[in-house]
C-alpha cells in the first residue's frame, strides 16, 4: 500500500540526495512535533474533563454494552443490504434506460437520476416520515429508511454502470450484433456483463456511501448502530465514549470496504485493453493479469 | 399551497435558505482550501505527512457525517469543546468534505504531466514553487467536474444540519410543514429548491471547467 502511494507521487520530486534527505527528515521531526503536539493537546483536553477516566470507558469493556451496539450493527448491515439490492436491480434499469434508443426512456431515467441525485435524504425521509402516513400509507420503520436511500442510491448506481457500459470498446456490441444476437441479447450477455465487472470497485465504493447512509435510520428511529449508539448514551450518559466506539465500529467495517474497493481497481488499472484470449473465455482475474504481462 | 406562502413564511424561508447557502459556501471554500493541503501532504516526500494525510482520508471517507455532527455537537461539549451551533457543523461539514475533495484533487495530480514537473525542477523551482505554480493549478483544473460534484454533495448534506438543531432550510421547512400538515406539497417546493441550487453549482462547473480547460 505504502509502496504504491509512494510511486504514484515520485514523478513530483526526484531521489533525494543529501541535502534533499536532511530536508525531509529535518520535515518529519517538525510534523511529527506537531502531530504529536496536537493529539496530546487532544488527550489533555479530555483528560482534563475527567473524559479518561478508567471508570468511564470500563463499560466498553463489557459483552452486553457491545451486544447491544452489534444488534443496532446488523440493523445498519441489514438496511444496506437490501438498499443494496434494490438500489442495483433499479440502477441497472435506470441505466438501460439511460442509453435505450427510446427517447421517452432516457427522458425518464434521466429525470430520475437527476431528482435522485440532488435532493437531500433527509427531505425524502420527512416526506416518507410526514407525506405517507396523510395519504394513509403506514410503513414499518425499515422501509421509511430503505425506500428514500433507495431512491438516492440508484440514481448513483445507475450513473456508475452507465459509465460502465460507456467505457465498453464498441467493438464488443458490433461483433455481438454481427454474430446474430438481437439487440436486448447484446446487452444482456455481451455489454452488460463486462460493464458491470469494470465498475466493481465504484460500486464497492458507493456501498460504503450507502452504508452511512444508512445512520440516517436515527431520524426514523430505525434500529441500527448510530441510532442504538444514541439509546445507549441516554442510559449511560457516557456521551463521547459511545460515539466514539460505534464511530470506530463504522470505521474499522467500512475501512475494510474501502481497501476491499482500491485492491479490486489495482488489477483493472494495470489491465490492457483486454487480448483476443481474455474476450474468448472469462478468466480469472490473476490469469488476466498474467496475460497483459506476456 | 397559496395559504403556506405568506410573507411572514416566505421571509422565514428566505432567512433559513440564507443559513443554508451560507453554510454551504463557508464550508466549500473552508473545504477545498482543506482539501488542497490535505492533497499536498498526501504526495509530500516526507512520509510522516503522507500517512497523516492518508489517515485524514480514510477517517472522514468511511465514517457517517451524521455521526460526526452528532459526536461535535452533543458529545464534544462533555469534553470542554463548545462552540456556537452553526459553526460546530460548518466546521464538521468542512473537514469531512475537505476529505473529498483531497481524494479528486490528489486523481488530479496524477494526471499532471511529467514533463511539466521535470520541467520546473529543470527551471530550479523548489518542490513548493513547483505545488504552487505547476502541480496544484493543473491538479485543480483537471478536477474541476469531480469537485463539482463534490460541492453539490456538500449542499445536500448541509440539510443534516437540520438533525442536530441548525435552523437551516430542512428544518424550517419541517417546521412548516408541523404547522400547515401539507408534507406533499411543502417537502416537493423544498426538493426542488435544493435541485435548483445543485443545477447552478453543476452549471458553474461546467462554465468553469470550459473557462480553465487545458488545451492540450
Amino acid at each position: 500500500m505504502t509502496q504504491s502511494r509512494h510511486s504514484a507521487a515520485s514523478f513530483l520530486y526526484e531521489e533525494p540526495g543529501p541535502r534533499g534527505r536532511r530536508m525531509i527528515l529535518v520535515g518529519s521531526i517538525i510534523s511529527i512535533i506537531v502531530l504529536a503536539g496536537v493529539i496530546a493537546l487532544g488527550l489533555w483536553q479530555f483528560g482534563s474533563h475527567g473524559q479518561l477516566d478508567y471508570d468511564k470507558w470500563a463499560p466498553f469493556a463489557q459483552w452486553p454494552i457491545w451486544e447491544f451496539l452489534l444488534v443496532g450493527f446488523l440493523g445498519t448491515l441489514a438496511a444496506a443490504a437490501i438498499v443494496a439490492v434494490l438500489g442495483s436491480v433499479l440502477g441497472i434499469i435506470l441505466a438501460l434506460g439511460r442509453v435505450s434508443k427510446v427517447r421517452v426512456l432516457r427522458w425518464l431515467a434521466t429525470g430520475y437520476i437527476e431528482v435522485g441525485r440532488t435532493v437531500p435524504v433527509l427531505l425524502l425521509i420527512y416526506l416518507m416520515l410526514f407525506g405517507l402516513p396523510q395519504l394513509g400509507i403506514n410503513l414499518p420503520t425499515l422501509w421509511k429508511l430503505v425506500i428514500p436511500l433507495t431512491i438516492a442510491n440508484s440514481a448513483v448506481f445507475a450513473e456508475i454502470i452507465r459509465a460502465g457500459i460507456l467505457s465498453l470498446p464498441r467493438g464488443q456490441t458490433e461483433a455481438a450484433l454481427s454474430l446474430g444476437l438481437r439487440q436486448w441479447q447484446t446487452m444482456a450477455f455481451v455489454v452488460l456483463p463486462q460493464a458491470l465487472r469494470n465498475v466493481v470497485p465504484s460500486l464497492v465504493s458507493q456501498l460504503v456511501s450507502l452504508l452511512k447512509d444508512t445512520s440516517l435510520g436515527y431520524i426514523v428511529a430505525y434500529t441500527e448502530l448510530l441510532y442504538r449508539g444514541q439509546v445507549l448514551s441516554s442510559f449511560n450518559h457516557l456521551l463521547i465514549q459511545t460515539f466514539l466506539v460505534v464511530t470506530l465500529i463504522y470505521l474499522v467495517f467500512n475501512g475494510s470496504l474501502s481497501a476491499l474497493a482500491s485492491r479490486l481497481q489495482k488489477p483493472t488499472r494495470k489491465r490492457k485493453p483486454i487480448g483476443p484470449l481474455a474476450t474468448a473465455l472469462p478468466l480469472p482475474i490473476g490469469a488476466v493479469e498474467g496475460e497483459a504481462r506476456v | 399551497m397559496n395559504n403556506i406562502l405568506t410573507p411572514e413564511t416566505i421571509g422565514l424561508l428566505l432567512q433559513a435558505l440564507g443559513t443554508t447557502l451560507m453554510m454551504a459556501v463557508v464550508a466549500g471554500i473552508g473545504s477545498l482550501i482543506l482539501g488542497v493541503l490535505v492533497t499536498m501532504a498526501r504526495v509530500s516526500p516526507i512520509p510522516i505527512l503522507r500517512w497523516a494525510a492518508w489517515c485524514y482520508v480514510q477517517f472522514f471517507i468511511n465514517v457517517p457525517l451524521l455521526a460526526l455532527l452528532i459526536l461535535a455537537v452533543f458529545a464534544l461539549p462533555d469534553a470542554g469543546l463548545i462552540a456556537p451551533l452553526t459553526p460546530t457543523a460548518i466546521i464538521v461539514l468542512t473537514v469531512y468534505e475537505a476529505a473529498y475533495v483531497a481524494e479528486a484533487v490528489r486523481s488530479g495530480v496524477n494526471t499532471v504531466g511529467v514533463g511539466q514537473v521535470e520541467a520546473g525542477r529543470a527551471l530550479g523551482f523548489s518542490l513548493l514553487q513547483s505545488f504552487r505554480f505547476i502541480i496544484i493549478p493543473q491538479s485543480l483544473r483537471a478536477v474541476v467536474q469531480p469537485l463539482g460534484n463534490v460541492m453539490i454533495a456538500l449542499a445536500m448534506n448541509t440539510a443534516l444540519a437540520a438533525v442536530v438543531g441548525v435552523v437551516e432550510f430542512t428544518s424550517e421547512v419541517n417546521k412548516l410543514n408541523l404547522v400547515f400538515a401539507q408534507p406533499i406539497q411543502i417537502f416537493t417546493g423544498a426538493g426542488i429548491v435544493y435541485m435548483a441550487i445543485a443545477l447552478v453549482i453543476g452549471l458553474a462547473a461546467g462554465w468553469i471547467e470550459r473557462r480553465v480547460a487545458i488545451v492540450r
